[in-house]
């Protein structure tokens, strides 16, 4: 047969609007691990499975970013149109677009499906979620859809195996009968006038084939009324964050303690087997205690992202831009910027690529500029050090804790500080620019999967382990290298890393430090730290020559020699001071070119500087010198 | 210009981005006015109507913000869809 197309190496390509149930789709053709969220716009990238059918055929499923039609009004989007329209080099033409729609609103996907016709490629519409359009009394004449559509149209539940059935056997018929070649493609870029015959043709078939109920589900409006209320919504959005924060810090300890003695076992075992030497060191001191020291943030960034995972499924994310946009406007972000800030609490990185959901260039830089402000997990290690060492363990006002309001007035610092540094980016950068609008879809409250969690939970650990094996790993091994070598002359009385690159970088920068109250010491330990700010404790542990290294022991030391002003000048040089490499080289990436990364790197350094100086000025001043 | 007959002429209609929490009514028509934007107002309308806001539809401003009583949350059609109030100016209703 010459018009039909090789099934054996079928290709299908996902396409719909954002919300409708199409990465869920796509984890029950697949079985792919891949996060699923109700965010307009989580699927960021094209991700790519292979489906078993019942029949025993082979399928490459992709899965799409979301849109509303192919007019490709961000990077996002333009990867979808190339995909389809089979524009994208190296990546196979799509055989059978899979429009997905949600049953319980369709509106917006068969206008979709009507502008995906003119492509000329075979259409397969499924109209996911029919559990809960039945469950809310939505009947569908699916014969009445494929007649007005001209497309084959079937129904499924996504998130249960039953409800995939009619779906799979489709499938299977379709390839049976093999799937028809494309006609050339005759899409151009609708007008407004186009859109608009295009969703009045979809109305009137919506019209047509959907019978909706008497009485109107209205559990998403209720809820709507405490969530969304100009009031009790942000009270309920602070009270969130409140238990979020929380949790982070009280559940993640015990699995914390965990790791960090698993990572200490670890090296003493190898203390054991390994002769003493330039080996034992490289081993111990590099590979395991310095990627020890960045694994065991892991169970915090689960913590959040657990969170955050949660809130997309439930349909609170959407809702939460919609609260915090007004406020996060008047500092000119984006209301779409809360969560990419929001995961930048855990780290920054997650939180820059997050940025991708922005369709607006200038609100999507702002918020990956300010980013690395947000306190992330990596600056928690220095905080607690520091804290724990020179601020006294006593109660203030009857209730709150000395040490706990100091830790909160650095997250609050850094919070007032991205606002700041927005604010001004828009008057240095952006003066002459309107502000872009901000329309949003706000989708019906869910019940989160447990599956969907547990897949997008795995894909973050996985992100985050894989960093800390490629990345992190061979910037310790950097670090020991500039701290180990070259290698302490014979009779040297000091530590080795004396004598090493690290502290002759370290010698070389002291003397722009000293204005803000640094010694040579601390001068020394930012080197390796400018890899990762967790590196900076371990780093003040070798130069301070403290055997087994543990943070209780450096910090008595520290209490010893530096001066309060000291300590207080490092608290605000690290909530601004850009010690993270990995962070830079993201932004890079995500802005396509070295300036934006430049950019961060500078404005943060000056700001660190400048608040260092001042905190430290005033502390001395104030006889804390 | 599109044409309007005499009966639509008559109804009084009012821009959605000032109406009042409760209000329910009727699109009449989509007209992007040229308050400053960073996109053309062609644009503006366009994605307006990709998230459904098309003459004919119903609409309800089911909630709003605290700050100005801006953004607002409006049923279209029986989907939910957040706007500021600025882009909802170009959206006339009875």
């Amino acid at each position: 047969m010459e018009d039909l197309i090789d099934v054996a190496a079928a290709r299908f390509a996902l396409v719909g609007v954002p919300n409708c149930g199409k990465t869920a789709l796509f984890n029950a053709l697949t079985g792919s691990r891949q996060k699923v969220g109700n965010y307009s716009g989580v699927t960021v990238e094209r991700k790519i499975g292979i489906a078993r059918t019942p029949g025993g055929r082979k399928v490459d499923v992709v899965d799409l970013p979301g849109t509303y039609s192919l007019r490709a009004r961000s990077p996002d989007e333009e990867v979808t149109r190339d995909v389809v329209m089979g524009r994208r080099e190296g990546e196979p033409v799509p055989d059978l677009l899979i429009a997905v729609a949600d049953a319980t609103n369709m509106r917006s996907a068969l206008r979709l499906v009507l502008e995906l016709k003119a492509v000329g490629r075979p259409i397969l519409l499924v109209l996911n979620m029919i559990d809960i359009a039945r469950w809310r009394g939505i009947e569908i004449d699916t014969d009445v859809l494929e007649q007005g559509l001209g497309v084959a149209v079937v129904t499924a539940t996504a998130v249960r195996k039953a409800g995939m059935e009619a779906l799979w056997a489709r499938i299977d018929a379709m390839l049976d009968a093999g799937i028809a070649l494309p006609q050339p493609s005759q899409w151009k870029d609708p007008t407004a006038g186009d859109l608009r015959a295009a969703q009045r043709e979809a109305d009137r078939l919506v019209a047509l084939a959907v019978r909706h109920p008497a009485k109107p589900d209205t559990v998403t409006t209720r809820i709507d009324a405490v969530l969304l209320h100009p009031v009790a919504g942000l009270v309920v959005l602070l009270a969130l964050l409140f238990i979020m924060f929380q949790a982070v810090f009280t559940w993640a300890q015990p699995a914390m303690d965990l790791i960090s003695a698993g990572f200490d076992w670890a090296g003493a075992m190898t203390r054991e087997v390994v002769p003493a030497g330039l080996l034992q060191s490289f081993v111990v001191d590099g590979v395991i205690s310095g990627v020890g020291s960045v694994i065991v943030f892991l169970p915090q960034i689960l913590i959040l992202f657990l969170f955050i995972l949660l809130l997309e499924d439930l349909g609170y994310m959407a809702r939460a831009a919609f609260l915090m946009d007004r406020i996060m406007g008047g500092a000119g972000l984006h209301g779409r910027a809360f969560i990419p800030l929001l995961s930048s609490f855990a780290c920054a990185i997650p939180g820059i690529m997050a940025a991708r959901v922005i369709d607006n260039r200038r609100d999507r830089l702002t918020t990956i500029l300010v980013a690395p402000l947000m306190t992330c997990s990596a600056r928690i290690p220095v905080y607690t050090l520091i804290i724990g060492a020179f601020i006294p363990a006593r109660t203030v006002g009857g209730v709150f804790s000395l040490q706990g309001l100091v830790m909160f007035g650095l997250y609050f610092a850094g919070i007032v500080a991205a606002l700041g540094v927005s604010f001004v980016a828009k008057f240095l950068f952006w003066r002459k620019d309107p502000t872009p609008p901000f329309m949003l879809d706000l989708p019906d409250y869910k019940m989160p999967r447990l599956n969907s969690i547990a897949i997008g939970l795995m894909t973050r650990a996985k992100v985050f382990l894989n960093r800390a094996g490629t990345t992190i790993f061979s910037m310790m091994v950097v670090i020991w290298v500039l701290a180990t070598f070259p290698r302490p002359p014979a009779g040297a009385t000091e530590p080795g890393i004396f004598y090493s690159f690290a502290a002759m970088i370290g010698k070389l920068i002291e003397p722009l430090l000293a204005p803000i109250g640094f010694n040579w010491q601390i001068s020394i330990a930012l080197v390796p730290g400018m890899a990762a700010r967790e590196v900076a404790v371990a780093a003040l542990g070798t130069v301070y020559a403290i055997q087994g290294g543990n943070d209780e022991a450096i910090g008595q030391v520290l209490a010893h020699q530096w001066s309060l002003a000291t300590a207080l000048s490092l608290l605000a040089w690290y909530i601004f001071a850009p010690q993270c490499a990995s962070t830079l080289a993201v932004i890079k990436r995500e802005t396509g070119g070295a300036k934006w990364m430049w950019v961060t790197f500078f404005y943060m350094l000056a700001l660190a500087y400048v608040a260092s100086f001042a905190t430290y000025q005033i502390a001395v001043l104030l006889g804390a010198g | 210009m599109r044409d309007l007959t005499d009966e639509a002429a008559i109804r009084q209609t009012i821009p959605l981005g000032r109406a009042a929490k409760g209000f329910c009514g009727c699109i009449e028509r989509i007209v992007v006015g040229d308050a400053p934007s960073s996109l053309p107002a062609h644009e503006i309308e366009r994605r307006l109507i990709e998230l459904g806001f098309v003459e004919g539809a119903t609409v309800q401003i089911l909630h709003e913000g605290f700050f100005g009583r801006d953004p607002i949350a409006v049923r279209v059609n029986g989907a939910t869809v957040a706007l500021r109030r600025r882009e909802a100016m170009a959206i006339h209703a009875f």
